[in-house]
């Protein structure tokens, strides 16, 4: 392995992050969304509702994520309907429709992923909320939704990561993030090991990142799992032996 | 331009023979991965449980990188990589030119290394659930290491292993589609080359989402008989 060629390659491998950060961040954030909307369809939407977003759920879960992008990218213009209406302008670029494919494809997953955390709420704790005179929106935002995102949170690390590492299926629709950069340059000077390991390394260094990230949230989200800080049980202790 | 079902036609007025033949290829080279995953991720999770630290350390390695970096990317280095390996072989050989290797078995190798990757942990757990007393028994009744594995690890493993490895079957099964990159004709790729002679994308695009959808859904149908059958000696009370 070359050095010099492995430094320059790193460098131009870069070029490829902000575009993949801007896939997985909108994508993301619009699928979270999106999600909470389908896992509420699911536990409160009866029967019709309900029924939607379990099918939703199947179609997006049961076919690959490269399909769906050919679908929406190549697919879609297939209509002269929708060439000639108002999204087209969106439709026809390939970023919006990796954006799009891969928002409605996190959507199904995590949608699945918040319907388990409010699953996970034991009902002693709505029980005593209306106990105290808590009901409607003040429940769940005191009492249904913290504990939700807690339980949900280890698992949505994991589609975080998946997310990261789907955004290299846009460089088959021909945008340029890292993994099409990556594949310019192995069919340019078919040094495929070398660029292979900056590109891995960039994508781990990510994933890596995102993991910690999580591990923050978590740890911020548990405060009553957490010891308590060292002059709080110091007063605990006075208290106890006073007693 | 022409209605789904006479696109869709068998024979050679339509397409549909050959996306047929293109959901079995997926099929095949699915399978194939997988089975490749299952041996890497026997390899891998016995490595994660011995008392060496250099097995340890290099099966940690293993599903640590091949779980976070994505799956094209692995093709790509086999596929360009393999043929970059095998073309100076041949040449050292005697042979001009450049080398194209197997598109179906480079492609079922990228896969199954990862799907090896994400069974590893599976089979992992699955030899922590066995209860110790079984190991312990087969050893006092003097079963070899072997015999030992054969009468008492493997099919109990394969009994935990099972729900884990339905969902690694379905990763492998839509992770298939990648391959349609390196040419294999598979079902993706065959619906791009009937969407590029036809210009009907959609009609094809949507042929192959539902093609997946039921293999999806009748692999995991079989995956939990399976499950069932395998259950049948636990007693349920």
């Amino acid at each position: 392995m070359d050095p010099v060629f492995m430094a320059q390659t790193f460098v131009t491998l870069l070029d490829g992050i902000p575009l993949a950060l801007q896939l997985v961040s909108i994508a993301l954030a619009a699928g979270a969304v999106f999600a909470v909307a389908l896992a509420f369809m699911r536990l409160y939407g009866g029967l019709a509702l309900g029924s939607l977003a379990r099918a939703y759920v199947f179609v997006f879960r049961g076919t690959p994520l490269l399909v769906q992008i050919f679908l929406i990218y190549y697919g879609l213009g297939q209509f002269e309907d929708v060439r000639a209406s108002l999204l087209w302008p969106f439709l026809r670029e390939p970023y919006w429709c990796a954006v799009l494919a891969l928002m409605l494809n996190t959507a199904a997953y995590t949608s699945e992923i918040v319907r388990g955390g409010l699953q996970s709420v034991p009902f002693g704790q709505v029980e005593a909320a209306r106990a105290c005179g808590m009901s409607g929106i003040l429940l769940f935002r005191r009492i249904v939704a913290p504990i939700a995102l807690r339980q949900a949170l280890p698992g949505y690390g994991n589609e975080v990561i998946l997310m990261v590492k789907a955004t290299s299926l846009a460089s088959i629709i021909t945008l340029m993030e890292i993994t099409g950069l990556a594949h310019r340059l192995i069919s340019e000077t078919f040094r495929a090991i070398e660029i292979f390991v900056c590109a891995g390394a960039i994508y781990l260094i990510m994933n890596f990142a995102v993991t910690r990230a999580i591990k923050m949230v978590e740890h911020w989200l548990s405060p009553h799992l957490r010891d308590a800080p060292d002059d709080a049980r110091a007063t605990g202790r006075v208290a106890a032996i006073s007693h | 331009m022409l209605s789904y079902w006479e696109l869709m036609r068998w024979g050679d007025q339509g397409w549909a023979d050959e996306m047929a033949y293109g959901a079995l290829l997926t099929l095949a080279v699915s399978a194939q991965a997988f089975v490749l995953g299952l041996c890497f991720g026997t390899l891998a999770a016995f490595a994660k449980l011995s008392s060496s630290r250099a097995a340890r350390a290099v099966a940690d390695g293993y599903t640590t990188v091949l779980r976070g970096i994505p799956d094209l990317l692995v093709i790509y280095l086999l596929y360009f990589g393999g043929s970059g390996v095998v073309t100076s072989i041949a040449e050292a050989l005697g042979h001009d030119g450049f080398v194209e290797i197997n598109p179906f078995f480079t492609g079922a190798l990228a896969v199954g290394i990862v799907s090896g990757a994400y069974s590893t942990e599976v089979i992992r757990g699955a030899y922590l659930a066995i209860a110790r007393g079984e190991i312990e028994a087969a050893k006092s009744v003097g079963m070899s290491p072997f015999l030992m594995f054969r009468r008492i690890l493997a099919p109990q493993i394969l009994r935990y292993a099972l729900p884990g490895l339905g969902n690694v079957w379905q990763l492998a099964l839509k992770e298939s589609a990648l391959i349609s990159v390196t040419g294999l004709v598979e079902i993706l790729r065959q619906s791009v080359v009937g969407s590029g002679s036809t210009k009907q994308p959609f009609d094809f695009y949507m042929t192959a989402a539902l093609a997946f959808l039921v293999l999806t859904t009748v692999t995991g149908w079989l995956f939990r008989r399976a499950e069932a059958w395998s259950m049948r000696g636990v007693r349920r009370d």
